[in-house]
């Protein structure tokens, strides 16, 4: 990464070999459309790029630092696209809140991990709801609420409370 | 303290992406004081790491190219721990160029934006320190300062005054501005190449004053800017601000 951040392309290449599908596969998740998945992992690489100097061992691994990259980059992708749709049809708004059922049909992921299905079944219902919806939808809090028919301080802890049970099940440490 | 507990039980949201607006500013300020908060997050942001590398897919092969030829016109920021470097444009334009090439150039965007050609200096001075490097700077000098320099004025359709420098010598192009409002929270300003008709990004822009466009001219008729989500974007997602046409 240091040298990556001193303009090292050959080191950038090593970087982008190591997270492109991880980066690829985030973006697919959430913007849900390939050729615009593939604009947004194309940007987040190039961020990663510009960024690169400013990479801290000390605040994460650099795994966690892509991610964390590429999944803001990609709900920012969806939501303002949603934003846009929204000005120009008013009805869209109700559009987008759909019946619980069709969400939920739509979140459910195929994953790569043994780990993290496993980890992901010892959460309770709502716990797996609420971090899914968030994360591979990119909802906000407020729209898994909407979604998930539950008060929003509700809403706010079973994502806390389910991320501290995958943390633990998957034994991650920063 | 109730307000911090309820702040607290926003971790998970945050780590989530799921905060929006004010919810995320107040959260992101509360973390810069809350030590355990900072320590919880980051575990979250590890945890949602796992959620990501647990949906990969091999990236489409073309890209890798595309990536690997872009970044040589992209510009890496400096790290945020280093103290700025003490870059003085203005100083660098008066060593480096005569009197009459800084009066064509960041004058004309100052007096076509209505400032003091004083005022002018100053704000880009301030804006130089902080964001270019001294390296930057020189660069953005010689542009401004090159002999065959030539600059084209607009106006962006919020009123603000732009010029564009470009010099064919160099092969760049610097972009001069003075009162463009604020970006809204979460954008930023980017600028464009028009390659006929094919926007093509040349850099994000901070604010006013003046900046180094990123890549060369080439064959561009025209320098565009767009509002863009933060970090930027492949191509425009908004109509521009600004179309200006560059000298034949």
């Amino acid at each position: 990464m240091e040298k990556v951040g001193h303009g090292d392309k050959d080191a950038f290449a090593v970087l982008y070999d190591a997270v492109a599908s991880m980066v690829f596969g985030i973006a697919v998740k959430v913007v849900r459309d390939r050729s615009r998945s593939e604009e947004v992992a194309q940007e987040v690489m190039i961020d990663l790029w510009r960024q690169a100097a400013r990479y801290r061992p000390e605040q994460g691994s650099v795994m966690t630092w892509v991610a964390t990259i590429a999944h803001r980059r990609a709900v920012d992708r969806v939501r303002f696209a949603r934003a846009s749709a929204d000005r120009e049809h008013a009805h869209a708004v109700r559009e987008r809140v759909r019946p619980f059922d069709e969400v939920a049909e739509q979140v459910e992921v195929r994953l790569e991990s043994e780990q993290v299905r496993r980890c992901m079944r010892g959460l309770t219902e709502l716990q797996r709801q609420a971090v899914t919806l968030a994360y591979y939808r990119g909802l906000t809090y407020r729209e898994v609420a909407e979604v998930l028919r539950a008060p929003l301080p509700t809403v706010k802890t079973r994502m806390r409370d389910g991320l501290i049970r995958l943390r633990d099940c998957m034994g991650v440490t920063t | 303290m109730k307000h911090d507990e309820h702040l607290h039980t926003l971790t998970g949201a945050y780590a989530l992406d799921a905060l929006t607006g004010e919810e995320q500013r107040a959260f992101a300020a509360h973390l810069r004081r809350c030590e355990a908060c900072l320590g919880e997050v980051g575990e979250f942001e590890a945890t949602a790491a796992r959620l990501a590398a647990a949906v990969s897919l091999p990236a489409p092969a073309p890209m890798r190219r595309a990536v690997l030829t872009r970044i040589d016109t992209v510009r890496q920021a400096p790290p945020r721990t280093r103290p700025p470097a003490p870059a003085l444009l203005t100083t660098a334009l008066t060593r480096r160029a005569g009197p009459f090439v800084i009066a064509a150039s960041i004058a004309a965007a100052a007096t076509f934006g209505g400032l003091a050609v004083r005022q002018h200096q100053q704000a880009e001075q301030a804006r130089t320190q902080a964001q270019h490097s001294a390296r930057q700077a020189q660069d953005l000098a010689a542009v401004l300062a090159a002999s065959d320099a030539r600059a084209v004025h607009g106006r962006t359709t919020t009123g603000a005054a732009t010029t564009v420098v470009t010099s064919a010598l160099r092969e760049e192009a610097a972009f001069v501005s003075s009162g463009l409002p604020a970006p809204p929270a979460d954008r930023t300003y980017q600028l464009w190449f028009d390659d006929q008709g094919t926007m093509r990004p040349a850099g994000l822009l901070p604010g006013d004053g003046a900046t180094l466009m990123e890549g060369g001219p080439g064959t561009a008729r025209a320098v565009g800017l767009t509002l863009e989500p933060s970090g930027g974007s492949l191509r425009p997602t908004t109509t521009p601000l600004l179309l200006l046409p560059l000298p034949a």
